[in-house]
């Protein structure tokens, strides 16, 4: 019998290693998957790399993650925000490398690493500081930058409900980077409000197939999950 | 001298966006653009962070903090309306699918570049979020903005000295002095108001200011 569902999140996320490329899912604190962060946070593993739309809010979550100064280089589209102090005193420290992504081209350069493919044209940030010294290319009259996959060890998750061969639903907004965060990476780790029995969710629904999914971990959240 | 305040700018813009537009409202300033679209017109609200139909922000005490907008403000939902993901979303803004984007700017300049993400100032920590896929991606790019700066310099400029989000990507600039249309022949005055004239503009932009009002010919 194939069950993805891991006891703990610290049962799930046991085997990542110091230097991973670490995926977390996640607008602000809409789906980032908060269970999975602490159970990092308190396995241990540095180093880190770390791809996520922002830099950590408030205390929790990312942010603490980087409080914690595991985190080496973080990949993002909109580090800086009113409650994002961890990774600004980081920063000014010079204590994190930043890589900074329009957001259309960290999500394509994360579907690129999904679905295979070696490199995409993309017309966001040519002429820009963000398209500095990358190749580009005119196709039909229009430019493009040339830009590569974002491929990682580890994808951290979070969706509403998922069943023991990994597939997933979603709730809201929280959907955001989970769909093609999940494809992106070796490892794709689910933290779910509740693991349903197979067949209980809507095949017609499933937005992320278990074939994308590795460990689903139950956290019993349960006011989202009924809502 | 006569001026829009910014509900008066909103306002304006709301003006121009039809029935049936599929519409980003930018952070900031332009999100308050929704405020003033009649409510007999039906118009789709996009947030990047993945939903269509997005309507006002809930009665205190329903917000969701899994349903918020790409400014990480609790909303709601339209019936009718959806989630997707971030693939889906910037496919949205970056293949032409949005009629219309509304965004706030540093700078723009006369040609239609645009300046919005970062001052460029050494100790500045950038952040550039989706601006230059919607700069890019949507078929009309609105700028919502002051005409002038807090030192009295114009934002509409020659050439943008801010480092850019787009090139040659702004249709048309909305500020509280006047509505300027861009295009490669420089920046026309659509409108302005009461009280300016063009000179004053001209002088106030140092730009050479196309008159494209609608009484152009008569002679002023």
């Amino acid at each position: 019998m194939i069950d993805k569902s891991a006891a703990t999140p610290q049962a799930a996320v046991a085997d990542v290693f110091d230097g991973a490329r670490i995926m977390i899912g996640g607008f602000g604190t809409a789906g980032m998957p908060d269970q999975l962060i602490d159970a990092l946070i308190a396995h241990g593993a540095k180093d880190l790399t770390i791809i996520n739309n922002n830099a950590g809010n408030g205390e929790t979550g990312l942010a603490a993650l980087l409080k914690a100064r595991r985190v080496r280089k973080i990949v993002c589209s909109f580090p800086r925000q009113t409650d994002s102090h961890h990774f600004d005193t980081l920063y000014r420290a010079g204590e994190i490398e930043l890589e900074l992504v329009p957001q259309g081209n960290l999500a394509a350069r994360i579907q690129a690493a999904g679905a295979g493919l070696g490199a995409i044209f993309t017309p966001t940030g040519y002429g820009t500081l963000l398209a500095d010294g990358k190749e580009t290319r005119e196709i039909a009259g229009r430019h493009y930058v040339l830009e590569y996959p974002l491929h990682a060890d580890f994808a951290l998750i979070k969706a509403h409900r998922g069943d023991r061969w990994g597939n997933l639903v979603y709730r809201k907004t929280a959907r955001n980077f989970g769909p093609i965060m999940a494809m992106a990476a070796k490892c794709t780790i689910a933290q779910v409000g509740e693991i349903v029995p197979l067949g209980a969710l809507d095949p017609e629904a499933v937005i992320t197939p278990g074939i994308f999914v590795q460990r689903v971990v139950a956290t019993g959240d349960a006011r989202r999950a009924a809502a | 001298m006569n001026r829009l305040d910014r509900e008066q700018m909103a306002a304006r813009v709301a003006r121009d966006i039809p029935e049936g537009a599929y519409v980003n409202l930018g952070i900031g300033l332009p999100t308050t653009v929704a405020n003033f679209l009649p409510a007999d017109r039906e118009i789709f609200l996009q947030s990047e962070n993945g939903l269509l139909g997005m309507g006002p922000a809930p009665a205190k005490g329903d917000e969701d903090p899994e349903l918020i907008n790409a400014g990480k403000q609790p909303v709601t939902l339209l019936a009718g309306g959806c989630y997707f993901h971030h693939g889906d979303s910037f496919a949205m803004m970056r293949g032409g699918h949005l009629d219309i984007c509304v965004l706030g700017a540093f700078q723009v300049s006369e040609r239609g570049d645009l300046a919005n993400w970062h001052t460029g100032a050494a100790d500045a920590i950038p952040a550039v979020g989706g601006a230059m896929d919607l700069a890019i991606g949507a078929k009309q790019v609105f700028v919502m903005m002051e005409l002038l700066n807090k030192s009295g310099d114009s934002k509409l400029v020659a050439e943008c000295t801010y480092p850019l989000t787009g090139l040659r990507c702004v249709s048309r600039v909305y500020t509280d002095l006047a509505v300027f249309d861009l295009g490669p022949d420089g920046a026309g005055i659509i409108e302005m108001v009461d009280g300016l004239s063009l000179e004053t503009l001209r002088k106030l932009t140092g730009l050479a200011l196309r008159d494209g009002r609608a009484s152009a010919c008569i002679p002023e």
